[in-house]
């Protein structure tokens, strides 16, 4: 056994370092530091994703034959911490970690040589059309029929949690094309084009002050059935590998530890009367540290695991519970570091455009946002429950 | 970045779970804490014949040269058993320190013994007034025409009662009283030494020492006489990092356990195990059982690390598994009901050794300050 990477793996830490250092401005990450969202606006996020395109990594995970870096699971790894330590902007995951396989795993040839390359370019922006208002846990109750009409089928319903719907310009949605005993099995997996006629986006605020998810409604939309990936009538099996992807992509220890760095650094900062020196406050920052070492460590299993050819098992669910909790964690002691400046509200998005500059030092701004924010970690993605369900179920075989 | 068990760790492990497995039951348990040595030399006998007693000590000495990762295999398999036969005080503590400082005679006249079985050892280091405090001793060591003579008390020497040597730490005082910290070999029948002991909570036994003008000989010193503190915390981050292994032996045998229990189980016409609320629990202790094994291993793979990285993985360990093992535990107990508090059912032993493992070189809230401590600043990239 081995905890340290090995030479190559060095060799290409160092090349990440370097890409990173010539290619992300200043000035993008400095939007990306005042983002207190979970995603970052398209402005610094496409603008991202097309650096890395023109390295060829504009999709990590994917294989080689459709445009990846043909990257171990150490590489993918690291690239993803270099990532997080440097404090880029997060890339559009709905396009090239969620839809992105399932397309590359069970889409047409004419769909994989269409969607792939756009999704890789940036030059597609995606949105997941999964939740409905009466179907959110119990996600295959979902409602958003599909009826066929000639070489079309006709959508009526609606989606609502969709992130950035406001600026996509696509979006990959279950919707209902048969009504069946079992309701998993009436359910397709569908690729619709955002400006089609009859599709109208209504803005919903979260409490933190963003305007990061929506409300879509579909009024007799036409989506070609050409449109649909795979079978009519599987949509949840490639729904739930997506849900997969969404879970257990993605290595969350490194950004948890930039977020508390963050905090340490504010903490230990005279702008907060070191708060650092409350032994309250002190204490919440060892043990969030040793949880985000915990989460690594489980994260660096899997990924050796993956690396031997094996199976990591149902450890998707148990990372995204603990990513969600101790992002929270991070969150709360955040608010409780800047102390009186967590009463200073700015409504003006972004805050990296603000006209005149805030009545609290600029990098408090995200805190009290964040720490709101980050009570969807634990809803979105299959809440904390059916997390817990999952794993009774799955690692218990209750 | 390779962390699946090699070939020859899989077969330490197997053979160990199969020993463990075959050897240790309540009925054992019963018997060994009536044993006024807490533990049985027979099975001892047999650590020596499997090579285990062997395994972390350098080759030159008898030894097979193993590491943190393979003490961890065989303290993990030992925590499903409860075994109490004082692996971690002769092993890994003590043979740890001589293999640390000791001089070359001393290496040599001792080690071969730990090696085959011939000699128990035991580290007499914690004082009352220091609670865990490494660095804090007020036991004593004068320098005579002979050799040193000591003065002091020390608490909770585990296994003090079976050692043949008692290695002790002192501070080697000057003309004013005051020096750096010596480790001294004491025989077990020296002049002026006292032992008090008794039955450990979770099975096994220690003793609090007292000794009054105990006269060693001047080769009774280990090393070279240079400051022995580094030394007593790299020995004892690598006794939390076992202690950590075992923790997760013990969780897992509890997860499974109760997992079994709640199955069976029935209440209002349904296995307990039905209801959402016992399953969520479930799936809580499993969380636990495994970022218990997570820090385990990490510890044990940065045992050899620079102080600082290594001290830190150490007390992260310690403070994290604590915290998951108190959890465990305590659900444990409350998931089988008012059976769970009686001694009828094995679930009350394995708490018991999660209670004294917590203790053990301090909680959690001690290694979380520890942890910051060492961090200088708190987080780091």
């Amino acid at each position: 056994m081995d905890l340290t990477f090995s030479a190559e793996e060095r060799a290409f830490e160092q090349e990440v370092r370097d890409f990173i250092a010539q290619n992300l401005p200043a000035e993008m990450k400095h939007a990306q530091s005042l983002t207190p969202s979970v995603f970052s606006d398209p402005d610094i996020g496409i603008a991202w994703q097309k650096a890395l395109h023109r390295k060829g990594w504009g999709a990590p995970g994917w294989p080689v034959e459709h445009g990846g870096p043909d990257w171990t699971p150490a590489q993918r790894w690291i690239f993803e911490a270099e990532c997080a330590r440097a404090g880029a902007p997060n890339v559009n995951v709905m396009g090239v970690k969620m839809v992105g396989p399932v397309i590359i795993g069970f889409g047409s040839p004419e769909q994989q040589n269409f969607y792939l390359p756009r999704i890789r370019s940036g030059e597609d922006y995606w949105c997941q059309g999964y939740s409905e208002p009466g179907s959110g846990s119990d996600l295959a109750s979902l409602k958003t029929r599909a009826v066929r009409d000639g070489d079309d089928y006709i959508i009526n319903g609606t989606k609502i949690w969709t992130t950035h719907a406001h600026h996509a310009n696509r979006m990959f949605a279950l919707v209902r094309t048969n009504e069946t005993e079992r309701q998993q099995d009436g359910i397709s997996f569908i690729l619709i084009d955002m400006k089609s006629p009859g599709i109208t986006t209504r803005p919903i605020l979260t409490i933190g002050g963003d305007h990061e998810v929506n409300q879509v409604f579909f009024d007799d939309v036409r989506v070609p059935v050409a449109n649909r990936v795979g079978e009519e009538g599987k949509g949840w099996t490639y729904g739930k590998y997506l849900l997969e992807f969404e879970r257990g992509s993605g290595i969350a220890s490194a950004k948890l530890r930039e977020a508390l760095k963050t905090v340490s650094d504010l903490a230990e900062s005279e702008a907060t009367g070191r708060a650092i020196d409350d032994p309250d406050i002190s204490m919440r920052m060892s043990e969030i540290e040793v949880d985000i070492d915990t989460l690594e460590m489980t994260e660096l299993r899997v990924l050796s695991a993956l690396q031997t050819g094996q199976n990591p098992g149902a450890v998707s669910s148990l990372l995204k519970l603990r990513n969600s909790e101790i992002r929270q964690a991070v969150t709360r002691l955040g608010v409780d570091v800047i102390g009186h400046d967590g009463l200073y509200v700015e409504p003006m998005r972004p805050f990296y455009k603000l006209n005149e500059a805030p009545g609290i030092p600029e990098e408090m701004l995200p805190v009290v946002p964040e720490y709101l924010n980050s009570r969807a970690y634990t809803i979105f993605g299959g809440s904390s429950e059916i997390q817990r369900d999952i794993i009774a179920k799955m690692v218990l075989g209750l | 970045m390779d962390l699946t068990l090699s070939d020859e760790q899989r077969l330490l492990r197997e053979s160990a779970e199969r020993f463990v497995g075959e050897t240790y039951d309540a009925e054992h348990r019963r018997r060994v804490a009536n044993d006024p040595l807490g533990f049985s030399a027979e099975i001892w006998k047999q650590f020596a014949e499997l090579g285990w007693l062997a395994l972390p000590i350098a080759e030159e000495h008898g030894g097979l040269g193993g590491g943190a990762v393979e003490i961890g295999i065989l303290m993990e398999a030992f925590g499903r058993g409860l075994v109490s036969e004082p692996y971690l005080s002769t092993v890994v503590i003590g043979a740890g320190l001589i293999g640390a400082c000791g001089s070359e005679a001393q290496k040599q006249a001792l080690l071969p013994k730990v090696a085959d079985g011939s000699l128990y050892l035991a580290l007499a280091h914690s004082e009352r007034a220091a609670r865990f405090d490494l660095a804090e001793v007020a036991t004593k060591a004068w320098k005579t025409a002979e050799g040193w003579r000591l003065d002091g008390r020390k608490t909770a020497v585990l296994d003090g009662n079976a050692a043949g040597q008692i290695i002790v730490s002192a501070q080697v005082a000057d003309d004013n009283g005051v020096g750096e910290l010596g480790l001294f070999l004491v025989p077990a029948e020296a002049a002026g030494l006292t032992k008090r002991d008794f039955p450990r909570l979770g099975g096994g036994r220690a003793c609090n020492l007292d000794l009054r003008g105990v006269h060693v000989g001047a080769d009774a010193l280990l090393g070279d006489g240079s400051d022995a503190l580094p030394v007593i915390e790299a020995v004892v981050d690598r006794a939390m990092a076992a202690l950590g292994a075992e923790a997760v032996g013990i969780m897992q045998t509890l997860l499974d356990q109760t997992l079994e229990y709640t199955k069976i189980r029935k209440q209002f016409g349904r296995p307990l195990s039905a209801n959402q609320v016992i399953r969520h629990r479930l799936a809580d202790m499993a969380m636990n059982c495994d970022e218990a094994r997570s820090m385990a291993l990490r510890a044990a793979l940065m045992i050899d690390a620079e102080p600082v990285a290594r001290g830190r993985a150490a007390s992260g360990a310690k403070a994290k598994i604590g915290k998951c093992a108190r959890f465990v535990a305590e659900q444990s107990v409350q998931l089988h009901g008012a059976m769970g508090v009686t001694e009828e059912l094995d679930i009350g032993s394995y708490f018991k050794r999660l209670l004294a493992f917590d203790t053990l070189f301090g909680g959690s809230a001690h290694h979380y300050r520890r942890h910051a401590a060492l961090g200088g600043r708190t987080v780091q990239s």
